[in-house]
């Protein structure tokens, strides 16, 4: 069984829900990369993301789309966040997936690109540019190795073809909450928690909901409805302070903040 | 397999190329366009009105122009200008924004969108806001403005806001990344105008529709004043719009060689040319799967141009299709031959060309010498040059 799909099997069973972390990978460097997702996971974090930067991150807000130009600033390759990961992941006791653009994917190779993440200890990949239409290759190349491929659905999917992604997805379906970018967001649409609702009872596969969430009153309002929370650019504005605070700092600050959003799941 | 016209398919396929790779919240606005499009292409009312504004507001039929002096100086094929530069608003740009403003009127939408590099397409979506009452915002990087100020002027004038894009390399690739954001903001009340034969389908294949006036003038023009089609034809090529709506309906016109011009820049080092056709691979950018200057890790690379409109790392996906069919060659112009040519044609014709076009004039010239006196090249002048004369000053002047 992938190991997602362990993983929400045995959330399920205990009746908990996940709180996931997203990480720009490189910013400002891998060392502190690493160090972050061990203070994630350390915290109680379900499992993790990992951003792969891009130049051209189309569905993506300031505070990641920043994260990723300072990243590439630097001039990182994907053949040392990999390193990095396969490093980072023996110790880690939750799965991690990378956040990655389909431009990188297939510049990679596909399947070589599916070896190498799993190499490194990546359980699954989430592609926002690759909508279900374009899915066929990278799905059956991922279905056949355990990869999980997580596709996204969003308020404006319509119904039959919210459950045509769900049909499509493994691992878990990503609910983006809002009609737009990432980027954390004071209100979410009222709306959500029935979409949710709806699309929970018509497939088996995990729900987990991203995009605008930051607070614990978000976590708490959220948790209910679906098996998981994603929690990405108020992650990212925090680790951003490594380039100018102590490092041990901005960590901790890091850490207690998805810490708060831990203990509002409850 | 020679080239065939009957792309795209109904993924928004051009043999491999092309195809739509954008986040979903995207997918349910391009389905809309793509199904009000269909309706729109076979209903003769759509037509009937885009065809009057055509004639009447932009200015169409616009000439195929014999220029004699130039041919004369290149001693060789007679060259002709598609006088393009003639067009209301000064270039081919305004082709297809009328004609999505007239979708997104039928869509129901009131906002528009759109992003510009030499700000031609921005002054022509600010144009066809202005006439028909939509709102309209344009994207620009903080590069262009700088670089073709008069043109931010008109916007503004037109009743457009211009939004400076400062991310990245604050050119025309910026731009489009910062339009598409704001595209997912807003995409239930806002139609996003893209200005080239590049993105998501059904783009692609939108703006070669309306783009391919162009073509279907040339051709018919050329029956009437040469009794013949050209020999050769010539366009530049950024994303590709005014070259994709001119050899279009040349495709299977097979004995009409086709040749587009992408910008050489200063070298043929990476990071100097914007020639993803001539030194690219395919890869994806802003939706799409097409040649681009990528490095091995897929992140676009910075490209240069002396014109704004060519300065892109990304082109149409159905030139790459006409790439690798051999039907279209691809070749590129360097900076300063296209400064050249600027000015010779200039000086001969009395005509101030686009930046842009001056890239596909200064091939024709050199075709033209290696031709005989008794063959035809045909040169689409997709735009006039007037916003180019400040910096063309600051750049021969340094």
């Amino acid at each position: 069984m992938p190991v997602i799909d362990q993983l929400f099997a045995s959330l399920r069973a205990q009746r908990r829900k996940a709180l996931m972390p997203f990480v720009t990978a490189g910013d400002p460097d891998l060392e502190f990369t690493a160090a972050v997702l061990a203070e994630l996971v350390a915290r109680g974090s379900s499992l993790c993301e990992v951003g792969i930067p891009y130049s051209d991150p189309i569905a993506d807000g300031p505070v990641i789309q920043a994260s990723y130009t300072r990243a590439l600033a630097h001039k990182i390759k994907l053949a040392q966040i990999l390193e990095m990961l396969a490093a980072v992941t023996p110790r880690l006791t939750v799965p991690t997936v990378t956040m990655v653009s389909y431009a990188i994917i297939l510049r990679h190779g596909l399947a070589r690109y599916v070896a190498d993440a799993q190499r490194a200890g990546v359980a699954g990949a989430i592609v926002p540019d690759l909508p279900v239409e374009e899915t066929a290759e990278l799905s059956a190349i991922c279905r056949k190795a355990d990869f999980s491929l997580v596709q996204l659905v969003t308020p404006l999917t319509p119904r039959d073809r919210a459950l045509k992604i769900a049909a499509s997805s493994t691992g878990f379906l990503y609910y983006v909450s809002v009609t737009g970018i990432t980027g954390e967001r004071t209100e979410l649409p009222q709306s959500l928690i029935d979409s949710v609702g709806w699309l929970r009872e018509q497939t088996p596969l995990p729900i987990c909901i991203g995009f605008g969430i930051s607070t614990p009153e978000h976590v708490k309002k959220l948790a209910p409805a679906a098996d998981g929370l994603i929690v990405g650019s108020a992650v990212v504005r925090r680790m951003a302070q490594a380039s100018t605070k102590p490092r041990d700092a901005v960590l901790r600050d890091v850490g207690d903040y998805v810490e708060s959003l831990i203990k509002a799941l409850a | 397999m020679p080239a065939s016209s009957s792309v795209p398919n109904s993924a928004g396929r051009f043999g491999d190329f092309g195809g739509r790779y954008v986040p979903e919240t995207l997918i349910r606005a391009l389905d809309e366009l793509s199904a009000e499009y269909a309706k729109a292409r076979v209903d003769p009312a759509f037509q009937a009105e885009l065809d009057d504004l055509l004639h009447h507001y932009v200015g169409r039929p616009s000439p195929l122009y014999h220029a004699r002096r130039l041919s004369q100086e290149c001693g060789g094929a007679q060259i002709y200008l598609k006088r393009e530069d003639l067009n209301h608003t000064g270039a081919h740009k305004i082709n297809n924004t009328l004609g999505q403003a007239l979708l997104t009127i039928r869509m129901g939408k009131k906002r528009v969108i759109a992003e510009t590099g030499a700000g031609q397409h921005g002054v022509a979506t600010a144009t066809a806001c202005a006439r028909f009452g939509l709102d309209c915002v344009v994207f620009m990087g903080e590069e262009d403005i700088r670089r073709q100020a008069p043109n931010v002027f008109s916007m503004k004038l037109l009743g457009a806001e211009v939004r400076p894009v400062t991310t990245g390399s604050r050119t025309l690739r910026d731009a489009i990344n910062e339009a598409m954001r704001e595209w997912m903001n807003s995409v239930e009340t806002t139609h996003y105008i893209l200005g080239s034969v590049v993105g998501p389908h059904p783009f692609p294949v939108i703006v070669r529709d309306f783009q391919a006036v162009i073509g279907r003038e040339t051709i018919e023009q050329s029956r009437q004043q040469l009794g013949r089609l050209p020999s050769l034809v010539v366009a530049c090529v950024g994303g590709g719009s005014n070259a994709a709506g001119m050899f279009y309906p040349f495709v299977e016109h097979t004995g009409v060689e086709l040749v587009g011009v992408e910008a050489g820049g200063r070298s043929s080092q990476p990071g100097d040319h914007a020639s993803p056709l001539s030194y690219g691979q395919p890869g994806v950018l802003h939706g799409s799967y097409s040649y681009v200057m990528q490095d091995e890790d897929g992140q676009t690379c910075d490209v240069h141009s002396v014109s704004a409109g060519l300065d892109y790392p990304g082109v149409g996906p159905e030139h790459s299709y006409w790439k690798d069919a051999g039907r279209v060659s691809y070749t590129c112009c360097r900076d300063n031959d296209a400064l050249a040519a600027f000015n010779s044609l200039a000086r001969t014709e009395g005509i101030l060309p686009a930046l842009e076009s001056s890239h596909a004039v200064a091939k024709a010239m050199e075709l033209a010498r290696s031709r005989p006196e008794t063959d035809t090249i045909v040169v689409c002048l997709s735009g006039r040059g007037d916003k180019d004369a400040a910096e063309i000053a600051r750049l021969t002047a340094s």
